[in-house]
Order: C-alpha cells, then structure tokens, then sequence
C-alpha cells in the first residue's frame, strides 16, 4: 500500500482551519519542521495543537504562534517562548497545560481504542479540577486516581528518522519521544521523514511504528534541527 | 552551610548501587557527578532514556539526543531509548527507583509544591506530577529559605501542590531532614550549622531528637 506523496504541501492539502492537529516532538527534538513550515505558508488558522511544547520564538510551533494560527495549545511545559507568553497574558492564546505522562498516555489511549485512563498525576492539585477519581488498591495500599480522556485528534503530524513507503517507521533516539503515540492516535496522520525507502528496505523487526497508523509519508528536506540547549564539556 | 555543589553531593550518597534514577532540573542534575565511582546506577531521562552520560564533547552534539531539560547529552553502554509513553509508564510501574528533583515549598506531610506562582508566567509542569506522584522515593534538593529569609518546610504550602504526601526526604543548604507522619525529622545539620539555626528556618513540625550529627561531604 503506497501511502507516499511528494511534499508537505500535499500532504497538508485537507488540512483546514479550526482543526485539532497533534505535533510530535520534545523540544525541539524530533519535531515535523516540514509540516510546520507548509501549514504557515497555507495560513490555516483556528488551530488546537497538541504538543509536549510550544516551540521558541522563531522555530517549531513558535512558527505558527507569530503568525496567528494557533488558538489554543494543550501542553506540558511552555517556556523559552516570548510570542507564546505575550499571546497568553493579552489573552489571544488559550492555553491547557496537562502532566507530561497524562499528554503521551492521552495519546496512547486513542492508538491503543481505550476511552480513557486512569493516572494518579495530579491528584491533590489543581489539574483533578472537575475530574472524575476512583480508588483501586496498588501494591496493598488504596490509591486515588484521575480519569483522563483519550485524545481526539484530526491530524497527527510525526517525524521519524527512516520510513517506507508503506508508512512503516523508524525514530532515532531522543527524537522518538511523543512521535509513535501521536502517529497512533490521529484520525489521518502524516509522517515526514529525513530518509524515505522502498518497502521492503527496513527491517521489519526493527520498526517502531507500523504503517497501518500512517496515512501519508513524504521525504523531508531542508532539515535543521535546531539545538536548543547546546551544552558540551571540553576535550 | 552548604552550597549548590554540597547539598548535590550530600544527596548522592543516597544513591545505591543497582539504582534506576531519574534526575531534575538544577541542583539534581548534578548529582550525576557525585555518583561514587564503580557504582552500578542508570540515570532515566523521561524524554526517553535510560543511560544517560554526560554532555558530549565540544563538535560532537547531535540534535536527536537530548535531556528532559533539552540540554545535548551522550548515551552510556547499555543504554536505551523510548517512547514518551513507555518512559511515564516506567515512572508509573515504580520502576524507577529513586527521584531527585526541586522544589519551592515542601509541607511537613510531605506535599511538594514546584511548578506554578500565582501571578507569574506559568510554564507548566512538565513531567513533575507524573514522578511526584508515582515514584517510589523522592528527594527534593531545595534551599531551606527564599530570598526574603522565609522558611520554605511549611505547615502547608501556600503554592499550588504539584503532588500530595509523596516527599520522603529534603536536603537543603542546613540540613538533611526526613518526612515522617509526625512532621520533618532533623537528621543531619550542615557543617558549621546549629540545631537552633535549622530551628529557626524551619516552620512545618520539626521533630529533633538526641544529638543531631553534621554531616559529612567528602
């Protein structure tokens, strides 16, 4: 099954405003840049992006945040990102912030077909605000848990190391981080990858991602993978 | 009184050998360095990581491998990379076997409160409720008092909690303390440090009994 097609721009073709897009990545490790860059030539606007973080000011999700196309961003942690706080205290910029472990387990749960999940983080604070709890014995001792809801995503936007042409993907290190859960859980996902082969070329003991999850794969170019904590010792 | 490097070192010997640990932000990531040598310890970085080395050398960063604080790292033999979600349920399952991370207000049951000051730009919590509320041993690295002289081991904390009942133990520049049902235990005074000096910083339930020793940092 070929899922290929030729660039970003096609791949985001159905990608429309007021969508809910996952965008894989930590950091900005492992992050769809590809994508990231077609969605702020085509303009689309009215986003709800999921995605660990927000990018910094001129790169990742930052792109798309001085550009106005973001309306609300469910992550986990949101610093380094100036554009990001002004939009937030001017009140243009929703913001949801949720447990890193709740963001990957949410998207888990939509891959995996499960409603919901059960996670203690945030129990006693103010992220149980509203939340339905339940006790279940842990270990002999009784413990409260938070209800959280699988995502309900329509795009999933994932970067992978290699991939095929039937979608089957491979990570590479760090870079793995959110992009298998995510590429689970969209309704369509769209994979970019820095190195695209025939099917048949990867390993299949070795794929981290199958392609039964991807519905459009692209070769990416221009990649720059930004550092943004450079941090060495001296030799 | 201790300084950062002191109260980092004076943590490390918490550390035993066969340890899974995951390390925060700060003070707790240079605990790595202080890890006694020929000790079998695996450092968990919840971006997906388990052996993490230390930063590379100047020229051989590579953007794909990364610490949970988004800083360049290197991988040590035997080490091995995951998901975001595998690495959460690692810390979830009680894998993990010890916790090291920051705080700004700790409460004498043992609530933590590190992510959020009301009226200032919230960053969020990152991966910090997830390890608070799930790991099996949390050390919290913390001054004793902020910049105005207050006590930072509470009654209660006024901030918003991060997690609840889930620190176990507290080194800071004056003191190692415990956190027991009854409140914090005084354990170890910093070199140079008096019982009354700890006293006095201390406002939560401080529970001090017989002689309490200094502590010893190589």
């Amino acid at each position: 099954m070929n899922k290929t097609v030729k660039n970003a721009d096609e791949a985001i073709i159905d990608i429309g405003d007021n969508v809910t897009l996952m965008l894989g990545g930590f950091g900005l490790c492992g992050i769809p840049e590809n994508c990231i860059t077609a969605l702020v030539k085509k303009g689309v606007k009215g986003l709800t992006c999921i995605s660990n973080n927000a990018g910094v000011d001129d790169f990742g999700i930052g792109l798309m945040l001085k550009t106005r196309q973001v309306k609300k961003m469910i992550s986990s942690y949101v610093g380094e990102n100036a554009e990001f706080e002004r939009q937030l205290l001017s009140g243009e910029l929703e913001v949801e912030l949720i447990p890193q472990g709740t963001l990957a387990t949410r998207c888990m749960a939509a891959g995996y077909g499960m409603p919901a999940i059960y996670t203690p983080a945030g129990v006693g604070t103010e992220v149980a605000i509203g939340k339905e709890t339940r006790k279940f014995m842990v270990e002999g001792e009784e413990k409260e848990f938070l209800m959280e809801m699988a995502f309900d995503a329509d795009f999933a936007l994932v970067k992978a190391w290699k991939g095929d042409t039937q979608g089957n993907l491979v990570f590479r290190e760090t870079a793995r981080n959110f992009n298998p859960m995510m590429a689970m859980a969209g309704k369509i996902t769209i994979a970019e990858v820095e190195e695209l082969v025939e099917a048949g070329e990867l390993e299949p003991d070795q794929i981290h991602t199958p392609g039964i999850y991807i519905h459009r794969i692209f070769q990416g170019s221009n990649y720059e993978k930004r550092i943004e904590q450079r941090t060495v010792r001296k030799k | 009184m201790l300084d950062k490097v002191g109260i980092a070192k004076r943590i490390a010997k918490e550390i035993k050998d066969g340890y899974y640990v995951n390390l925060g932000i700060g003070i707790p990531t240079l605990v790595a360095n202080y890890i006694p040598k020929g000790m079998n310890v695996v450092l968990q970085s919840e971006n997906g990581l388990l052996g993490m080395g230390p930063f590379p050398f100047e020229g051989e960063e590579d953007a794909d491998l990364i610490n949970a604080g988004k800083q360049t790292i290197t991988t040590v033999p035997g080490s091995a990379f995951f998901d975001s979600a595998m690495s959460f349920g690692m810390i979830r399952s009680r894998k993990v076997d010890l916790t090291i991370l920051g705080a700004m207000e700790v409460s004498d049951n043992g609530d933590i409160a590190n992510w959020k000051i009301p009226g200032k730009m919230v960053k969020g919590m990152g991966g910090a409720m997830d390890l608070v509320a799930s790991a099996k041993n949390i050390i919290v690295a913390m001054q004793h008092v902020n910049k105005a002289g207050e006590s930072k081991l509470l009654p209660k904390c006024e901030l918003p909690l991060t997690g609840v009942k889930c620190v176990k133990k507290i080194v800071t520049e004056l003191a190692v303390l415990d956190v027991t049902p009854q409140g914090f235990r005084l354990l170890e005074r910093a070199p140079g440090v008096s019982v009354e000096e700890i006293k006095n910083a201390t406002l939560g339930r401080l529970i001090i009994e017989g002689d309490i020793p200094e502590m010893i940092i190589d």
